[in-house]
Parts: C-alpha cells; structure tokens; sequence
C-alpha cells in the first residue's frame, strides 16, 4: 500500500446559505466547515431553525449554497446543472425522509426501484437489485404490499431500502424516526448501524432526539447556523 | 428506451386510478375526432358518388335541347317541339373544332311487345356516338352500322331492365319485338349502368338507328328534325367557349335575330351533377367546424386536468426528483400521460365517429367512405393535440424545485 493522504469523503468550508423572504434576508446557514470520512455515522442535532435541514439539503445536491464551498468525494456541485445534480442524487446520495415519501400507488417492490429507473438500469437486472435491497432491511415478504398495507416502520425500512439500492456513497435521513413509536425507531436505528458497520456507508441523520442521536458515533449540534459542538460518542 | 417503457406504465396507473375523471376528460378529444371521421367520410363517399355519375354519364357532355320556340304567341316548353336538325348536329361537329363527337336523337315512351310480355320503356332514336360519348358498352352483339342509320333498318339495342322485363331468361339478340307495333330485331345488349344523377334507370332504355325512329316511331309530323343533341367536347376547360360558340352557331343557323330568345338550350350536365356536391360540401364544413371546437375544448380539458394532476402530485414530483428524475424524465412521463389520455380519447373517438357515421348514411342515404388515411389523420390529430395541451403541465412539473415540491402537503 503506498501512503497517500485520503481525501474525507465530505469536505465542507465556510459554508453560507442566505434565504431572500421578501425583503428580509435569513441567513441559514453562517460559515459551517467541516468533513466526514468514509464510513461515518454522523447524528446532525439542533432546534428547529438551528440550520440543519438547509445544511442536509446542500448536502444532498438539492440546494446550493450561497457562499461556500461543498465537496463530495473531491466534487463540487456549484456549476453543474439541473439534470447533472440529479445524476450525483442519483449515482451519490440515498435518502430518508421523515414522512416516508414513498409513492402510495405502487408496490414496495417498485419504490425502490425508482432510483433504478431513472439510473437507466434494465428491468429485470432492477428487479433483482430491488429486492436485495429488500432483503437488506428484512422485507423480502413484503415486496408487493403497496404503502398503505405497511406499517409505519416497515414502511421506513422501504424508504431505506430504496435509499440503498443504487448503492451510495453516503445515506442522508431527515428526521428518519420523527414518525414512530419508540420500539420502532429503535429498530430503524439498528438497521442503520447494521448497514453502517457491514457495508461500510456513510450515514449523516437529523434528528432531535437525543436518544436516537446515541446510535451515531459522532454528534454535531447546530445553533443559529453555527456548528457549536462536535463530538464523538 | 427504459424510462418510456416505465413512463408508460406509470401514466397508465394514473389515469387508471381517476377512471371518471380521465373519462369525462376525454370526452372532447372522442368527440372531436370522431366528427373528424364522419367528415371525411361523407366527404370523400360524396366526391366518389359524384365521380361515379359523371363516369356513368360521360365527361365533358353538353346537351342541346329543342324548344322554346313560339308559335303564334304560344311559347311551348323546353324539348316539346323539335328545333333542331341532323344538319345543326352536323354542322356543330364540323365548324366547332372543340367538339369531338356528336349524337342527334329524338326519344318517346313507347309500348314495347314480345311474345306475350309487354313493358312500357323510353326508346331512343340516335347513332352510335351516343353510346360511345356515354362510355357506354355492349354486353353482347353488335352497335348500329351506317347502314342501318342509312337504310333505316328496324334493329334495336336493349338496356339489361327491358331485357330482364320482356325476355326472362331467353337470350334476346336475333329475337323480333315490336316497338309501337313496329317489328324491330334484336342486334346487342348493353351493359348495365345503374342509377342517373336524378335517381332515374338508365338501363331501362331502348335504342334504335334515328332515320327508323323519325320515320316509323315519332318523328312522322316534324320530319328531319331532331330533339336532342348530345355534344362531348374534347377538353374540360373548353367548355365554356363551346358552349358560347354553339349557342351562336345555332341562332345563325336558325337566323334568330338579336334580342330575340333562343329556340334551343344548352346545358352543362357536369355542372349539375357538381352542384350536388355542394351539400355535401356544406355538411363537411359543418362536421370540421364541430371537430376543431371540441378538438381545441378536449385539448384545454387534458392541458386543465394535467395542471390538476400536477398539483395534486407535486410531492411524487419531488421524490422523483430527488432520486434522480432528471428534468426530461419527469416531462416525459407527463407528456405521455396526456398523449395516453388523447390517444384513448382518440381511439374510441374513431370507433365513435364509424359508428356515428354508418347512422347517419342510413337514415340520410348519404354515400360515405371510410379510408385508413382517414383514421390515421384523425389518430394523429389526437396525438398532436395530446402534446400541445400537455406540453405546459409536464413543463411546469419538470421545473418545480425539489426541496418545495418535497414540502408540499
């Protein structure tokens, strides 16, 4: 092995994000930097307006900063187009949302295929794809229920699984518990620990319990756009 | 290729899931198209109809009829006493070099005998330009010769109805009927030629050589003269000019002094026949009108009900966008949701607009014409206007941004 210095996965630098409401400027975000490595499991917390969900977008190639830079695996988003942001969310970046966000009319199976589809991957080769992702978060049986004939935990661990399918880089989960009970969220947690020890993905998750925040193994707390704590559990 | 395929299905799922909905929007683009059909159709059955009878009648005919003339202070109607001559038919063909052929006849109902059969039936005296100006052929035996115009022999020709009427199934050339009690032999049998114009039996005829018909039939009290001359002219667009110049010829030859009214009457029966055309001209313009109304109100409806849509699924939007839709991927799947919409609305439209169409021919005996070009215009109607009332919702639907669209309740 030759000794090269591993560029982190994530490098963030004076990150500014400034929101125009009217005449009023909100700044978001007020110079956040910092990095992640490969294979993290980041716990993002902080009180509503505290900035981390403008920080998860930017992240997540949904939004771009206003001053700042953000690199992803040594790649900056800030020329690249509409469609080209959607390749890097595609082919980069899973999420989880805490509202599920599955589409209600179509199966299990097909939801997390849908990154698949618009990846350009052959349907058959996305059906095999699918319910390994499936099985990754113990749902095989489940793969042709439709959202509504799933509970609210089996319906996050379909959220999960279709974050995981093209295989990513890093998994972003906002608020990923907000919606369930406390035995289920502690089971979306240990899947998400599962996941980060056996394939090695990078998991950056909001959320503002501070329970759920203990399954990760570093804790960042975000207040009024700042980073004011950072710490390793 | 991957992406159309899955756009396609998930339009399908969507419209599927608002059946009443996707229904009733349709409902402009089926009725739209299906008056399509059913203009063209009559159109085109019209156009053939009429092509037909101008084939059944011959092309490029003007007829000269006798009449008008005043005798005393009496005017007598059009036809009713010969004006013409053998000598003005001639005359017309030889000094008017537009004409190509021409045939003078004189005809009368008769009472026709054979055997113990009889029919009542028109008999025409004329040479055999008549037929061949009229496209019309033997079916067996032989036209009139010269001789029999010069020796005025009793010989006749028999439309397929006198045939079926008077002989049953007895072959009829070289038989003797008597036309007014007159013996005539049998010498061919034409070819039947169905309906005129005016929805009388051509077929229901009988021609005899002119010289026998003026001497024994109907021509005993105006000797030499004729009622009727038959003129084909070489070219369609000289019949105007043929017209004028026979109407001058014939007021010199019968040294009609100006100012004073004709004692004959051209007509144009290619114009006739090219008026009828006219209604179904009119029903054509009324059924394209009605067409592209409910094309552009079922247009408006898709483009109405895919803003809804839009609306409705902003969120789906927003996930798709957020796991990789591209810009394109998202106004594919729209497009192809309305295009599906108009397609479906289209293809029932057309089955609408046959059905329609095969009513409205029935109850009106309106000739129509149905044609794959047809159907395939109207499909393409449809479609085009699938995507240009689409084309703003799914634009409006790629644009939207993902962190809102995400939000949206």
């Amino acid at each position: 092995m030759v000794d090269i210095k591993m560029e982190p996965l994530i490098q963030v630098r004076d990150l500014v994000k400034v929101y125009h409401l009217g005449e009023v400027e909100v700044e978001a975000l007020r110079g956040i930097s910092l990095s992640i490595e490969k294979g993290e499991f980041v716990a993002i917390m902080g009180a509503s307006g505290s900035g981390k969900s403008t920080f998860m977008n930017i992240l997540g190639f949904l939004d771009q900063p206003t001053r700042g830079e953000y690199l992803l695996e040594g790649r900056s988003g800030a020329n690249l187009s509409r469609d080209e942001l959607a390749e890097i969310r595609n082919q980069k970046i899973g999420f989880v949302f805490q509202g599920f966000n599955l589409l209600s009319r179509t199966s299990a199976l097909e939801n997390v295929q849908l990154p698949l589809i618009y990846a350009g991957v052959p349907s058959k080769k996305r059906k095999e794809m699918a319910e390994q992702a499936l099985f990754a978060v113990g749902l095989q049986e489940r793969a042709h229920h439709h959202p509504g004939q799933l509970s609210g935990g089996e319906q996050q661990r379909v959220a999960i699984a279709r974050a995981l399918v093209n295989r990513p880089s890093i998994l972003l989960a906002d608020e990923p518990t907000g919606n369930l009970d406390s035995k289920t969220s502690e089971e979306i947690m240990m899947i998400f620990q599962r996941l980060n020890r056996e394939t090695g993905i990078t998991i950056i998750m909001i959320t503002h319990e501070r329970d759920i925040a203990a399954y990760g193994k570093r804790k960042i707390l975000f207040r009024d756009g700042r980073i004011v704590e950072d710490s390793l559990s | 290729m991957t992406t159309f395929f899955a756009s396609f299905r998930i339009a399908l799922r969507a419209l599927m899931v608002n059946k009443m909905r996707s229904g009733l929007t349709m409902l402009g683009i089926i009725i739209g198209v299906g008056a399509v059909i059913a203009m063209i159709a009559v159109g085109s059955g019209a156009k053939k109809r009429i092509a037909d009878q101008i084939a059944s009648m011959g092309s490029n005919i003007l007829i000269v009829l006798s009449g008008s003339s005043t005798s005393g202070g009496l005017r007598h109607g059009t036809g009713t006493v010969p004006t013409l001559t053998v000598d003005d038919s001639k005359a017309i063909l030889s000094e008017i070099p537009g004409v190509r052929l021409v045939a003078p006849s004189i005809s009368g109902v008769a009472q026709v005998i054979y055997g113990n059969q009889n029919w009542s039936t028109i008999v025409y005296g004329t040479t055999p330009e008549l037929l061949e100006i009229r496209e019309w052929s033997l079916y067996s035996g032989r036209l009139f010769t010269q001789q029999d115009l010069d020796g005025a022999n009793k010989v006749c020709l028999l439309g397929k109805t006198v045939v079926e009427n008077l002989f049953g199934g007895i072959d009829p050339i070289g038989q003797t009927l008597r036309i007014k009690k007159v013996p005539f032999t049998v010498i061919g049998v034409l070819n039947p030629k169905g309906q005129s114009t005016f929805g009388t039996d051509q077929d229901d005829t009988i021609f005899v050589p002119l010289t026998t018909a003026q001497r024994r039939l109907f021509g005993q009290q105006f000797p030499g003269m004729v009622r009727v001359i038959t003129v084909q002219v070489r070219e369609f667009e000289g019949m105007k000019t043929v017209e004028e110049q026979i109407t001058e010829l014939l007021r010199q030859r019968h040294r009609i002094p100006p100012g004073q009214e004709n004692d004959f009457t051209v007509r144009n029966f290619t114009e006739v026949a090219t008026s009828a055309e006219e209604s179904a001209r009119v029903m054509s313009l009324l059924l394209g009108a009605i067409a592209s109304i409910s094309l552009i109100v079922g247009g408006i409806g898709i483009m109405n009900i895919m803003l809804v849509s839009v609306t409705e699924r902003t969120r789906e939007i927003g996930i798709r966008i957020a796991v990789g839709a591209k810009s394109k991927d998202i106004l594919l799947q729209f497009l192809v949701e309305s295009l599906l919409l108009s397609l479906v609305g289209g293809t029932v439209g057309i089955g609408t607009g046959m059905a329609g169409t095969f009513i409205l021919s029935h109850f009106t005996q309106w000739p129509v014409l149905f044609s794959i070009e047809a159907i395939g215009l109207a499909f393409l109607f449809a479609g085009s206007v699938g995507v240009f009332f689409g084309f703003y919702p799914a634009r409006k639907a790629s644009l939207l941004n993902p962190i809102e669209a995400l939000r949206y309740e």
